[in-house]
């Protein structure tokens, strides 16, 4: 199992029966396709999309509707459209029970970088598209991201260096190596990865971890 | 009652060089496709574009055009990244970009159509968003103020459209009927143009009293054309 995997198929345990979800693009859409059993989820694209599925042959697609990646969608049995203006509402509004986004950094105080990477003085890109709406938003927020970032360095940090998305607005981290919480305490070193021991997560965070007495396994 | 229907060009006289305008659509679906075009082929230039996100992945497509064509001068909305020559543009300096959380934009285009001075919104607190805003506490929470924002033209789209300018749309409406309100002169973009009573009162998606010019698109079977081949060549479809 590839680290992709592996976070995504952790992150769908955290998918709850009856939640509204919104899912930010890759290892986050990506766990819907690990979903438990038995539990259904409302997804929302953010462009207007409440209960969707990508359609991926050709003469199921409909050119007047695609999700917020513009992937061909059709909506399913129960599901709706919304305008930008009720989407974001909803978003802001606290009506959605979980979204799962990627990071570029987050930090043991819930501190989350996801929009900004430097494009000249003053200058940031790509964009932060709907990312700060739901961090601000949605009740619960779940980032998934790789423990370290192509040069092995943390990417679990004391303080984002990076601009912020949104101030201490991340509630659960999951990576391929470990699941930490932010709690009022600090970051709470949950579970570690198959195999995976604390010492080697440890050796790999730059935050400060609360290491409990025991750690368990994820279970995948 | 006097019909709104206009030819394309006579719509996009009202589009003029230095002018502010706001463009619907979501990555370039539900987007005013022939509209878009034909303002390419015009060449006015030194355009503020106020949308929700920017083109289609890749640029080539859409509102993508506009910026490929350096027509645009200053962007405002919430992400750029799917657009190539937006970036490279945006580093070189020859695009300016004024970013906000795209829930944000859109309750600022709202604002500016329903008469509001702007909105106060928590997104964006603690963030650079903070920069030159004014922050207000209600009940011990913070916001931001984001003021009100208008268009001098807003280019919309939708599916259908009554010779007195209401509009029904088709499948996901994302920003088109918000901008409707937000503009000077509203140009609706639309696959058919149908008698008044044709569109039923209570699936009017935005009034026609706010829309100033129907122009017709490429029509639905073009429509679903354009995008299958865009979806099958980016291996979306297959």
């Amino acid at each position: 199992m590839n680290a992709r995997e592996l976070i995504a198929r952790r992150a769908a345990q955290e998918f709850k029966d009856g939640f509204v979800m919104n899912l930010g693009f890759g290892i986050p859409v990506l766990a819907a396709s690990y979903i438990p059993e038995g539990v259904n989820v409302i997804l929302q694209a953010e462009n207007g999309i409440f209960e969707f599925e990508a359609v991926t042959k050709v003469g199921e697609q409909d050119a007047y509707i695609a999700d917020a990646a513009c992937q061909p969608t059709k909506i399913l049995p129960g599901g709706c459209t919304v305008d930008l203006a009720m989407s974001f509402a909803i978003i802001r509004g606290g009506h959605v029970d979980a979204t799962v986004l990627g990071a570029l950094e987050v930090d043991q105080e819930g501190n989350i970088a996801n929009w900004a990477l430097p494009a000249g003085p003053g200058k940031w890109m790509p964009g932060m598209g709907g990312a700060m709406d739901l961090l601000v938003g949605a009740k619960k927020v779940i980032c998934t991201l790789q423990h370290t970032n192509k040069k092995g360095e943390s990417k679990i940090l004391k303080k984002c260096a990076l601009p912020l998305s949104a101030a201490k607005a991340v509630d659960l981290i999951i990576t391929e190596l470990a699941v930490m919480e932010v709690t009022p305490q600090g970051l709470v070193l949950k579970e570690v990865a198959p195999g995976v021991a604390v010492d080697e997560v440890k050796a790999v965070t730059e935050a400060d971890l609360i290491v409990p007495d025991s750690v368990p396994e994820m279970v995948l | 009652m006097k019909s709104k229907e206009t030819a394309l060009d006579a719509a996009l006289n009202q589009v003029k060089d230095g002018m502010t305008i706001m463009i619907g659509g979501f990555l370039g679906q539900n987007a005013p496709l022939a509209c878009i075009d034909r303002l390419v082929e015009r060449g006015v230039k030194d355009l503020t574009l106020i949308t929700a996100v920017n083109a289609y992945v890749g640029g080539g497509f859409g509102m993508g055009k506009l910026i490929e064509n350096k027509q645009i001068k200053k962007y405002i909305g919430s992400h750029i990244g799917t657009c190539p020559a937006a970036v490279e543009q945006y580093k070189s300096g020859e695009l300016e970009v004024e970013y906000y959380p795209q829930g944000t934009v859109i309750e600022k285009i709202r604002a500016g159509g329903a008469g509001l001075g702007g909105v106060l919104t928590p997104v964006g607190i603690g963030t650079l968003m903070e920069e030159g805003k004014q922050k207000v506490v209600i009940d011990g929470k913070e916001y931001l103020v984001e003021t009100a924002i208008k268009a001098d033209v807003a280019i919309i789209r939708g599916y259908k459209a009554d010779k007195v300018g209401n509009i029904l749309y088709r499948g996901t409406p994302n920003s088109n009927p918000v901008m409707a309100l937000a503009a000077d002169y509203v140009i609706a973009e639309v696959d058919y143009v149908v008698e008044p009573g044709e569109i039923a009162p209570d699936r009017v998606g935005t009034p026609g009293i706010l829309v100033d010019a129907v122009v017709l698109g490429y029509g639905e079977e073009k429509t679903q054309e354009i995008f299958k081949n865009l979806w099958v060549r980016d291996k979306k479809l297959a």
